[in-house]
């Protein structure tokens, strides 16, 4: 119904059309997976020093982000289940953050 | 002029009549939704609000995790150590298989392929039931090496790892005690989330069942849509346990 390109369905989201995945780009997701979870388990064996959990959660990351746009369809999607996406991610940190900022300033911890 | 907003009753002009039924075409359509899409779109939407607490609801275990590793990170190393990465590595290549099958399952209710829906969902429910079998087979061995905290928990195979035929480095009796805060930690994190997986593989059965009888392959795939994204956030969530549970320190200094 929509005349022009629109991909993201800004203005007309009740006419979008329907984006339907491919199981072609199923496939090479979830190739990219096994090769993600291949990679974490090899770096965990290898002594990066402080790296070794960073590199630990950008891979487990990575993987999080690629299963959210591809096998959630979230790529394809309007902006706002987009923002949606965005603020569970927002919150999250929140949660994090400020319980942290809460132990950390507080001496009765082991910090 | 499909966004022109119409002010009077659309109802009154033959066009916008034949224009509104254009829009109504399944049997699931809600009088308060214009169209499919929107309909369709209204219900991804109030399921990622779900998955959202459902972020909130790990996140709060994932900050406990956080926290503790860093006060007792000796403590986490060699609780870490006893858990099984080809068990647990296969484990997450299941899951992530089962994803694969769930995605290509929606993609069929899309394109209305009935025996391929049906397929794909078994598949999907086959490798749920796997990833819920190597789980038990860990969980049996936390039992029989007395890992589970609480009274039968043994400290003194971390205080003297040699004895108990463990290669790690031993650890203060205090610090050992604070082992059984990892494995609680262990336990309630992936026990919380094998409960999702059975209440997952529960209504993947329902699906099932309405699948074989053709619910899904008429334009209508709601229901697969949103148990797909239920599923694939329960595997985003073991993508996360495994390297924080499994990984956390399995080089030789």
């Amino acid at each position: 119904m929509s005349e022009h390109q629109d991909p993201s369905n800004v203005t007309n989201p009740e006419h979008s059309e329907h984006h339907i995945v491919t199981p072609k780009v199923y496939a090479i997701v979830f190739v990219t997976l096994l090769f993600f979870t291949w990679l974490t388990v090899k770096a965990a064996f290898v002594n990066l020093g402080i790296l070794n959990p960073v590199i630990a959660l950008a891979i487990a990351s990575t993987k999080a982000v690629v299963v959210i746009l591809f096998f959630m369809h979230v790529k394809f999607q309007s902006k706002l289940i987009k923002m949606t996406v965005g603020a569970g991610f927002f919150t999250f940190l929140v949660l994090i953050t400020m319980t942290l900022s809460d132990y950390i300033s507080r001496a009765w911890g082991l910090w | 002029m499909d966004n022109t907003i119409v002010a009077t009753n659309p109802s009154t002009t033959e066009a916008a009549v034949a224009e509104e039924h254009a829009h109504i075409s399944l049997p699931q359509h809600r009088h308060h939704f214009e169209t499919e899409e929107q309909q369709r779109e209204a219900g991804t939407f109030g399921m990622w609000l779900f998955l959202l607490t459902e972020i909130m609801f790990f996140g709060g275990m994932f900050f406990a995790y956080l926290l503790y590793r860093n006060w007792y990170y000796d403590a986490f190393v060699v609780g870490s150590n006893q858990l099984s990465i080809p068990l647990g590595g296969t484990n997450t290549a299941v899951l992530i298989t089962s994803g694969f099958f769930m995605a290509l399952a929606v993609w069929a209710a899309e394109v209305r392929k009935r025996a391929l829906l049906m397929l794909f969902l078994v598949l999907t429910t086959v490798f749920g039931f796997v990833f819920l079998g190597i789980k038990y087979v860990e969980y049996h061995e936390k039992w029989e090496l007395h890992h589970i905290p609480g009274a039968h928990f043994d400290v003194s195979q971390f205080v003297n790892p040699k004895a108990y035929g463990l290669k790690e480095e031993p650890i203060a009796p205090d610090m050992a005690q604070k082992v059984q805060i990892y494995f609680s930690l262990y336990f309630a994190m992936t026990g919380m989330h094998a409960l999702h997986m059975i209440i997952g593989v529960g209504i993947l059965f329902w699906l099932m069942w309405r699948a074989q009888r053709g619910d899904f392959t008429s334009g209508y795939v709601a229901p697969i849509e949103n148990f797909a994204l239920y599923w694939h956030f329960v595997d985003i969530v073991w993508l996360f346990l495994f390297p924080l549970l499994y990984l956390i320190n399995r080089h030789p200094m």
